[in-house]
């Protein structure tokens, strides 16, 4: 959108890659994540528009930029400026066996639903969300459907109760 | 006993204390609370119990100094729009806690786009906001055209604006009509469907289909606009505007209307920011934003039209914001009618685009891509984007990721009113049952884009 690449502090030392849209896509290591939001935010980033978590399990070669340890999970965040109108948008990688990342609860309120939805959907794990529960499925589903290693058509009919023996 | 100096040194304003059994505490106001705590304490993360984690046993039904009572509201309730479900802590009627419980219309829509193409994809999620249908295909189409870099020809682009600012009418009209049902306005539910009805016309017309469109594709539109579709268009606008100032007449000066939309759900910008909250509840806090103004997609930087913003963040600036932006589409709708390009309703580029049926019977290679782009799509390039387009609920966001194939490895809709839903506790604290219905509907939730 802006022609001239707005000064981004909180990115400093973080590789970044230009998208269509935003001001930059940041590749934060998790340990690192709360604090560069918190520096946006505190940089005039007023609103976290999304949050949502991919599985890259079957994705063949992705293009990451140098210094970036591609994991199967990935959380990707867009904030957005409203005083600068500019986006940003934050990718963290997530180890397969923990795919744990601070929660923005603390910093973004509104970020509440949006993380529930991607642990719900994807199992990404928010250390720190006041409530991370199911929101979209059941209580007592079995499993993340956004993951690519899950088995669609597993649960034949939903709202069926299974036929009892002949 | 070293006592620390810093404390003694710090300068702060002071406030009203008050002795309680846990010694004496100062009276904070309101707006020190932190954002997410006070979304803590209005029950935005309340965790009531639910569903078979529920032990019967549990329950202290003995419990009478506690006056609270927690009841249940829908999900079949008529006025919670759909599929909502609220679990309300009521002190007599007055409402102390909310919690939104979604997730009965979830349809894994989501995941079903993975395994659909880039052409099939606007099936998909034209189903999911289905009172803004083409807003859904917009903000897929403009993700996908990102991410593979072709360039609209300007008729397809006010093809666009043309249809979803209909599409932006028809919703508010909607949004009339319902929230005129809600508040006992049996008329206005009439009125509203009645004017609706024309803009729905008008879309079968020129897409087939009064709704799930699938008109705006990646790569342009499906159709041309219909032949007289100006004369059309002049009715639908000449008649909406003046309807509107009926609607004016009926309602906004109506007493009973004013008191049970006046002063209820109050909103604060601080509140909204940190809630995520866009859309008509934004802008009813005073905040001017609209993308369509301040992050301009499409052509929308060529059009005049005023941000309508509110002062209160009140139930009766949440409706005047809608009736008003009716009339700014209005007035958007005419300078596109004045102003329509010439010129193609779609990319030339038969990768992406089939080649029109006449050229079918008689070019091989015309043959060749229509089969191909309909079998097995068009490859997109690798990459992922986030597009946002202002639906006439908020900010509709699509996030997509793209691995190479004629498929999207991931695509995520940021749903405007799924979002706004968690303002709903904020809203509804402290009011009354009966204002509920009126706050629900002020938020203007739709359930297919709230679950997906």
């Amino acid at each position: 959108m802006t022609t001239q690449t707005p000064t981004l502090n909180a990115f400093e030392g973080f590789p970044t890659v230009a998208s269509p849209g935003v001001a930059a896509v940041a590749f934060i290591p998790r340990e690192n994540y709360k604090a560069v939001v918190a520096a946006l935010k505190a940089d005039g980033f007023e609103m976290a528009s999304d949050v949502c978590g991919v599985d890259y399990l079957i994705a063949g070669a992705r293009t990451l930029p140098d210094g970036v340890k591609p994991e199967r999970f990935e959380v990707v965040t867009s904030l957005l400026s409203m005083s600068r109108r500019i986006r940003v948008r934050i990718r963290v990688q997530l180890p397969d066996l923990d795919p744990t990342v601070d929660s923005l609860f603390e910093l973004y309120p509104g970020t509440e639903a949006m993380e529930r939805e991607a642990f719900d959907l994807v199992g990404i794990r928010f250390a720190g969300h006041p409530d991370l529960s199911r929101i979209l499925l059941p209580e007592e589903w079995e499993g993340h459907p956004l993951r690519k290693d899950y088995g669609i058509g597993r649960v034949p009919v939903q709202f069926k109760s299974t036929p009892g023996p002949r | 006993m070293v006592i620390d100096e810093h404390i003694t040194t710090v300068s702060r304003p002071i406030w009203p204390t008050e002795e309680t059994s846990e010694g004496s505490q100062e009276l904070f106001p309101r707006t020190s609370t932190d954002p997410a705590e006070l979304g803590r304490e209005v029950g935005a993360v309340l965790r009531l119990p639910e569903g078979p984690t529920l032990d019967p046993t549990q329950i202290d039904i003995e419990r009478s100094d506690d006056e609270t009572m927690i009841i249940n509201m829908g999900p079949q309730h008529p006025s919670t729009h759909g599929v909502l479900r609220l679990m309300l802590e009521l002190d007599g009627e007055v409402v102390l806690r909310t919690k939104p419980i979604i997730g009965y219309l979830h349809t894994g829509m989501e995941k079903q786009a993975e395994e659909l193409s880039f052409i099939q994809g606007s099936t998909n999620v034209t189903r999911m906001d289905y009172l803004a249908p083409l807003h859904n295909e917009l903000v897929f189409s403009l993700a996908t055209e990102a991410l593979l870099g072709v360039e609209m020809p300007r008729r397809a682009t006010y093809i666009r604006m043309l249809m979803t600012e209909l599409n932006r009418i028809s919703s508010h009209l909607m949004w009339m009509a319902t929230n005129g049902m809600d508040m006992g306005s049996t008329s206005m539910m009439i009125y509203g469907f009645r004017e609706r009805e024309m803009i729905l016309s008008f879309f079968e017309k020129t897409t087939g289909l009064r709704m799930n469109h699938n008109y705006i594709r990646p790569g342009g539109v499906a159709a041309d606009l219909p032949d007289g579709w100006e004369d059309d268009i002049e009715v639908i606008c000449n008649t909406v505007e003046t309807r509107s100032y009926e609607y004016d007449e009926l309602l906004t000066g109506q007493t009973i209307f004013r008191g049970r939309m006046e002063g209820i759900g109050n909103l604060t910008a601080e509140e909204a920011l940190a809630l995520s909250v866009t859309g008509p509840l934004l802008r009813s806090t005073g905040v001017p934003w609209d993308l369509r103004r301040t992050m301009p997609y499409l052509a929308f930087d060529e059009v005049e039209f005023d941000v309508i913003v509110g002062t209160y963040g009140d139930n009766f600036d949440r409706y005047s914001i809608r009736l008003n932006e009716i009339r700014e589409s209005v007035k958007i709708v005419r300078q596109l009618l004045a102003n329509m390009p010439s010129g193609d309703y779609r990319v030339q580029d038969r990768k992406v685009t089939p080649p029109p049926r006449g050229r079918i019977d008689s070019s091989m290679e015309a043959l060749i891509h229509h089969f191909k782009v309909f079998t097995e799509g068009f490859a997109v390039p690798e990459g992922e984007v986030y597009v946002a387009v202002e639906s006439p609920r908020g900010e509709l966001g699509c996030y997509l990721a793209s691995d190479g194939g004629p498929k999207p490895y991931r695509m995520h809709i940021r749903g405007p009113s799924f979002v706004n839903l968690q303002a709903l506790p904020l809203l509804m604290r402290g009011g009354l049952l009966s204002d509920a219905v009126a706050v629900i509907s002020s938020v203007d939730p739709v359930m297919g884009e709230v679950d997906r």
